[in-house]
């Protein structure tokens, strides 16, 4: 029985999502003082960042953490429960946005500061934290409208056409995925009477299995939506290209990644039954996703929407994670996640660095760049090599956890040879591969060609237009150092595997998990 | 009556796919809010139906068996709230996107994605 007022230490789960809801009110409020508003919304998400770091280092001190709402005991209130994969995801979350924030003062035009550019980043940071938080699945499905509204208005923000177009079909597609969410919570709801995950743990082994695998199929399709997964990943590569660049790297950092987290979460932690009905399902969507995402790059001139595609094989890596049963894999997947946050938001970014310098989107048209300005094609170069996973950067240790666990599923040791796992395995070898070829054919096209493709191809680019000292400041600045923390992080991978492994702990076994919301039995 | 409801809701399941599947937005958005009340359907039977039994415990009592949980009514209330949110900022969007796309068919709305793309870059 809680009996005493929450400790004041505990309050850290709950505040990353309350200063920024209270920041977006309170910018609404002053939306006439507009000079204020980038002091305070930097000062917001810098505290959200601080809280997150705050519960991190407690999460890694004493294990999950959690909070229950009002003076409802565990799994009749609404619970904030952090493990260390929630609370490192909610952490990166805010540091990147932080990043953006400076940013945004380079790409934004004023009149979409006027228009709520601050409130409605609040508001998805808000969002996004407390998908990362939450332990309650119907309070998941709350932070993921949050989320969704507040990115509808970004990505609408300043009405091109252009942005109408790719609002319509991101719109439609996401507010369809979130109503099977809704589905799936409906009839999780009447099988076992509770949401609270810690209860539904416990709770979920003891009913109908084909109910509850049909449940699990669903949370698939409608978490696979909001991913981008193969067959339904039309949306991304359709929308993510149209907002301006440092709002498509926001998207693109945070929102699949939610998505993915939410897979892990339920199908992983929740519904692991489930999850080995739809094994081959998963199967065949990583392994699709996986090559589908780098060959669609290939493909691609527009620049953002050939990243757009890179996302989506990140994505393929990820539940290929979930799909390979071992403990490699779900530390692969949840390192991966980490990984593209920040990867995938430093290459947005340095793509908006070189539609600046260059003024177009394709880059057909594009050309010379690293004759005239070196240090934004380094942080390209480097960042494409993190994404392909070339051995020092970030994007290589969370490829060698999945490889391992697909050399371990595959049984090539014991002798009993398990062909899906073996194939998931070259594909994702495959995977990196293909990443590579597309990501250096984009750099040389961009990069390394004098000037644009055709005849002129060979004669210095006449388009290029300088940055101006103030631009070279705000914008490549926040990149380096995103830049920089994708390559000390793969210099210095302890944490990352720290987090990994911990994650592959605690998500098959979540026994520290269930103590942590104060439910008395753990298990069935 | 929770055979009669869950039928409606399949109903209503039915007729959102067969609107979500048209081409015209109008029509997707009718679908989209056809969706959201099945699924509102769903979640009411899914916590009983009942006639006039209340689901108030008393001091010392155990709980009614035959009382509506009220549970899922307020999960029905909070995603008819964003559901209507949803809905409307998805109406005003798709009417702006009438205004300056003159197009209300998806098929006609190919400005993010060309029809017919640029093939993919052939030279170095």
């Amino acid at each position: 029985m809680i009996e005493f007022a929450t400790y004041p230490g505990d309050w850290v789960i709950v505040l990353p999502v309350v200063l920024c809801l209270f920041g977006a009110a309170l910018l609404l409020v002053l939306r006439f003082a507009r000079d204020f508003h980038l002091v305070l919304t930097l000062a917001v998400a810098g505290s959200v960042a601080a809280c997150d770091l705050a519960l991190v280092l407690r999460v890694l001190e004493q294990g999950p953490v959690s909070m229950t709402m009002g003076r409802w005991l565990p799994p009749f209130g609404i619970s904030f429960t952090a493990d260390l994969m929630g609370a490192t995801f909610a952490f990166a979350a805010a540091v990147v946005t932080l990043i953006l924030l400076v940013y945004l003062q380079m790409d934004a035009p004023d009149r979409a500061k006027r228009d709520g550019l601050y409130p409605l980043t609040l508001l998805l940071l808000a969002g996004v934290s407390g998908s990362f938080l939450t332990g309650d699945l119907f309070n998941l499905y709350v932070w993921f409208e949050v989320m969704l509204i507040a990115s509808f208005g970004l990505m609408v923000l300043g009405g091109r056409n252009l942005q109408l177009d790719g609002t319509v079909k991101y719109g439609f597609l996401n507010f369809l995925a979130t109503t099977f969410f809704l589905v799936g919570l409906g009839l999780i709801y009447g099988l076992t009477g509770t949401l609270n995950m810690a209860d539904l743990i416990g709770i979920a082994g003891t009913v109908n299995p084909a109910a509850m695998a049909s449940v699990a199929a669903l949370f698939l399709l409608a978490f696979g939506m909001k991913a981008a997964a193969f067959p339904v990943n039309a949306w991304l590569p359709a929308s993510y290209h149209t907002p301006p660049a440092a709002i498509s790297a926001l998207l693109a950092g945070l929102l699949t990644k939610v998505g993915v987290y939410a897979m892990l979460r339920t199908l992983v932690v929740v519904l692991p039954a489930g999850r080995d009905v739809l094994e081959p399902v998963l199967l065949v969507v990583a392994g699709a996703t996986l090559l589908l995402g780098p060959m669609g790059a290939i493909a691609e001139t527009n620049l953002r929407r050939a990243l757009g595609f890179l996302v989506i094989g990140g994505i393929g890596a990820t539940i290929a994670g979930m799909a390979l049963p071992t403990r490699e894999g779900i530390a692969g997947s949840a390192a991966y996640i980490l990984h593209a946050m920040l990867t995938m938001t430093a290459l947005y970014l340095t793509a908006g660095l070189v539609e600046k310098l260059t003024g177009e989107t394709d880059t057909r048209k594009m050309g010379g760049l690293y004759a005239a300005v070196s240090w934004p094609s380094i942080l390209f170069f480097t960042l494409i090599l993190a994404v392909s996973g070339v051995p020092p950067l970030l994007g290589f240790w969370p490829k060698l956890l999945l490889i391992e666990a697909g050399l371990d599923a595959s049984g090539l040791v014991a002798g009993t040879v398990d062909w899906a796992a073996l194939v998931l395995t070259v594909i994702l070898l495959g995977n990196a591969l293909l990443t590579l070829i597309a990501g250096t054919r984009l750099w040389s096209h961009i990069f390394l060609r004098s000037g644009p493709e055709g005849p002129m191809s060979e004669t210095p680019n006449p388009n290029l237009k300088p940055l101006t000292s103030r631009e070279a400041w705000l914008g490549v600045w926040p990149v380096s150092v995103l830049t920089l923390i994708v390559v000390v992080l793969g210099l210095w991978p302890q944490p990352l595997f720290e987090l990994g492994f911990t994650a592959a702990r605690d998500l098959p076994e979540p026994v520290r998990y269930v103590e942590a919301v104060g439910l008395p039995e753990a298990g069935p | 009556m929770d055979y009669a409801i869950a039928a409606l809701s399949g109903v209503f399941f039915t007729a959102a796919i067969y609107l979500l599947l048209s081409r015209a937005i109008i029509r997707m958005l009718l679908g989209l809010s056809l969706l959201g009340n099945a699924v509102n359907l769903l979640i009411f039977v899914a916590g009983r139906l009942t006639r006039a039994v209340p689901p108030i415990v008393l001091h010392g009592e155990t709980a009614p068996v035959d009382a509506a949980n009220p549970l899922p009514q307020a999960l029905i209330l909070t995603a008819i709230v964003i559901g209507f949110a949803m809905f409307s900022f998805l109406l005003v969007l798709a009417y702006r996107a009438y205004q300056s796309l003159e197009a209300d068919n998806t098929d006609h709305m190919r400005l993010a994605e060309p029809e017919g793309g640029p093939n993919p870059p052939l030279s170095y």
